[in-house]
């Protein structure tokens, strides 16, 4: 029975995560921002016969909350197996690239609200000398590119203190997995027009758990995904900065 | 959030209109949005045939996103849940608990809140009426920004007018059913051939006490002494508790088949082939609840096998007591046009009242009948059949409609003009502009 935390637990990756985890036992602490929202989620999990030992609305992005939120899962969850991070946002690209204002805002969400969760979590996991964490970052990581490299750098910058943690925590024992998903239908992508590419939530979810059990670094999910990233980073960049990608 | 999209179609695929899709994640604090002219439909999974799912020029508030559940009172099999779950999921979760949805329609694959708006029938309506008589509550919200708790007791009048109201009393935001106990997944099955729709009557008549779930195949290219020749499927929940099951095992239509896939000849070949796939005149097993309630989800997308050109499905029920001779016409008549239906499906009701003022199933026999579609062709079948059931007192049911004239729907439904004062101002369907203003083509 794993102690499971998960950060941005409203996100419809992280739901269906935390419906398999609550399926194979674990017991679940669960952070949201929305309070009517993380509600619901904890009613639906708890019906579907979830151990749910807490939960948490907060605003991720006030990192002085981040010391407290952690004290609490770990009391409530009396030690801590699993940490999934999935809380996100995806800008608006072109309102970002006029207003630094906005830019700041994602990268902020994306990127340092993670630095510093698991700066708490990663230290409290080492000196357990066990755990895993588990990081849903994006493809969009992997290169940047004109229609999102806001939110691209910002998972980009993600993947390489993913990289390095997972180097430092290695000798402790603490598993570090870097989540890259592919194009997922939720309600983040609900203006996007869908395309074979997407994959759902729950699929996603279960290629989750098996790189956790698997003992993986980086996962592309679904794994065809290595394959377009491979592509794309092989493009010499003379040529990519001139395509409309 | 919001996107146009051409894609968003009824199952039968006979209609192609552009409307707004606005998709619907958590139950909305307050209206998604309200300006002028706008005119809104609730939108689940797409399972209705005709264009009661469809608003042209409008807005869809797609419910599937609404999906989670609230509460599950596992003495009393009482679940609420969130207008977008689906049944499948629904039963997932509460078979291996001992509960089973009180109404099975004919796939699992429709949202709660679809089944509630179509007031939904199964193969026990005979002994258990329709689904709207197990909806204890449920809360809905209407444009004015205002949300209506009702139930039985509550409400009451907002109640029956959303039960089977097809979506146009505002949108269903959760709703509480009261359950059905069961020992396990497993149906005791039994199939009696029958040679003539006479003796699916008899069959019927016989089977009604002892049997909660019946459903009977036909035939209809058969003629004369054969006529509505078909097996009569009949069972009870079994009292086997394991689950030996495993996961569904289903396979997609991946796209259209070519418009020839099922003409007259395919058909007739599948109908005889079906009918005389059981030699025996009876045969008894023991089945799986999806099977024996679900069929045709073992085939995901089956209604691409009809091609580009989409397929209408004609849903009737007429009153058969006093005068078998008007189902007996009908079947003539399919017979007759040689326009074979891949599935008949042939049931009578029973006289259980449902709380819904525009529910559709009534006393009488059902004939659900599948029709690819040849234009004019199929419409003119369509108008003879109509005859038929106007004069007889019958009625045909909306969710699979695309087809029905006006007058018909308003006599069909006489309790419309009193429902029409509980429409939210701001909510509308393609269906409804048909059969209560008068307007469209028909599709």
């Amino acid at each position: 029975m794993a102690k499971t935390l998960i950060v941005g637990a409203t996100s419809a990756i992280a739901i269906e995560t935390a419906k398999l985890c609550a399926h194979r036992g674990d017991h679940l602490f669960l952070v949201g921002r929305s309070p009517e929202k993380l509600d619901s989620v904890r009613r639906d999990l708890e019906v579907r016969g979830a151990k749910i030992a807490g939960t948490i609305s907060t605003d991720l992005n006030d990192f002085s909350r981040h010391a407290g939120l952690l004290e609490k899962a770990l009391n409530c969850l009396q030690g801590l197996d699993l940490v999934l991070i999935a809380h996100g946002t995806l800008g608006d690209q072109k309102a970002c690239e006029q207003d630094f204002s906005l830019a700041e805002q994602e990268i902020r969400t994306n990127f340092l609200s993670c630095a510093s969760l698991l700066t708490l979590i990663s230290n409290e996991m080492e000196k357990e000398k066990a755990g895993t964490i588990a990081v849903i970052s994006s493809v969009a990581g992997d290169r940047g590119r004109q229609s999102n490299y806001i939110y691209g750098s910002a998972k980009g910058a993600l993947n390489l203190f993913l990289q390095g943690l997972r180097n430092r925590m290695y000798p402790s024992g603490v598993r570090v997995l870097t989540i890259k998903p592919g194009f997922v239908d939720t309600p983040m992508t609900a203006a996007f027009k869908k395309n074979i590419l997407f994959a759902k939530p729950d699929q996603i979810a279960r290629g989750i758990l098996k790189a956790i059990e698997r003992k993986k670094d980086v996962v592309y999910l679904p794994f065809f995904w290595w394959g377009i990233m491979a592509i794309i980073k092989s493009i010499p960049e003379r040529i990519f900065k001139k395509l409309k990608l | 959030m919001q996107k146009q999209t051409p894609h968003v179609e009824s199952w039968g695929r006979t209609i192609k209109v552009s409307q707004t899709i606005i998709p619907l994640f958590w139950q909305p604090e307050k209206f998604p949005r309200t300006q002028e002219n706008e005119s809104f439909l609730p939108y689940g999974e797409g399972r209705s045939y005709g264009d009661s799912c469809l608003n042209e020029g409008g807005i869809l508030l797609q419910t599937r996103g609404m999906n989670r559940f609230i509460f599950l009172d596992e003495s009393k099999g009482l679940l609420r849940c969130e207008a977008g779950v689906r049944l499948d999921e629904i039963l997932e979760l509460t078979v291996p608990k001992g509960w089973f949805i009180p109404v099975s329609p004919g796939t699992q694959f429709v949202t709660l809140g679809g089944a509630i708006a179509n007031d939904v029938h199964g193969k026990n309506h005979h002994v258990a009426g329709t689904f709207g008589r197990y909806v204890r509550a449920m809360e809905v919200l209407r444009s004015d920004g205002n949300r209506w708790i009702c139930s039985p007791q509550e409400n009451s009048e907002l109640f029956g007018a959303t039960i089977g109201g097809l979506g146009l009393t505002g949108l269903i935001l959760w709703a509480e059913i009261q359950m059905k106990p069961i020992s396990g997944p497993w149906i005791d099955q039994e199939t009696v051939r029958f040679s003539h729709v006479d003796d699916f009557f008899k069959i019927s008549e016989d089977s009604e006490k002892d049997y909660e779930h019946s459903v009977s195949w036909i035939d209809t290219l058969a003629q004369g002494k054969h006529l509505g020749r078909g097996h009569f499927m009949r069972g009870n929940h079994s009292s086997q508790k394991d689950d030996r099951s495993s996961k569904p095992k289903t396979f997609s239509i991946p796209c259209n088949a070519p418009n020839w896939l099922l003409n007259p000849f395919t058909v007739r070949a599948f109908n005889v082939l079906y009918y005389h796939r059981q030699l025996t005149q009876e045969k008894r097993n023991t089945v799986h609840y999806r099977p024996f309630f679900y069929p045709l989800d073992a085939v995901l997308q089956w209604n691409k096998l009809y091609g580009k050109r989409g397929f209408f499905q004609y849903q009737l029920v007429v009153p058969y007591k006093n005068d078998r001779e008007p189902i007996k016409e009908i079947l003539r008549l399919v017979a007759k046009s040689g326009m074979a239906s891949f599935l008949a499906v042939l049931k009578t009701f029973g006289n259980i009242p449902s709380p819904g003022w525009l529910s559709f199933p009534r006393e009488g026999v059902t004939l659900a009948l599948d029709f690819p579609n040849q234009g004019s062709k199929t419409r003119r079948l369509f108008e003879e059949l109509d005859k038929i059931v106007r004069t007889s007192q019958g009625a045909l049911y909306p969710a699979k409609d695309a087809t029905m004239l006006a007058q018909d729907f308003q006599s069909f439904y006489p309790r419309w003009k009193e429902f029409e004062k509980w429409i939210d101002p701001k909510f509308s369907s393609s269906f409804w502009r048909r059969v209560a203003e008068g307007q469209g083509t028909n599709g």
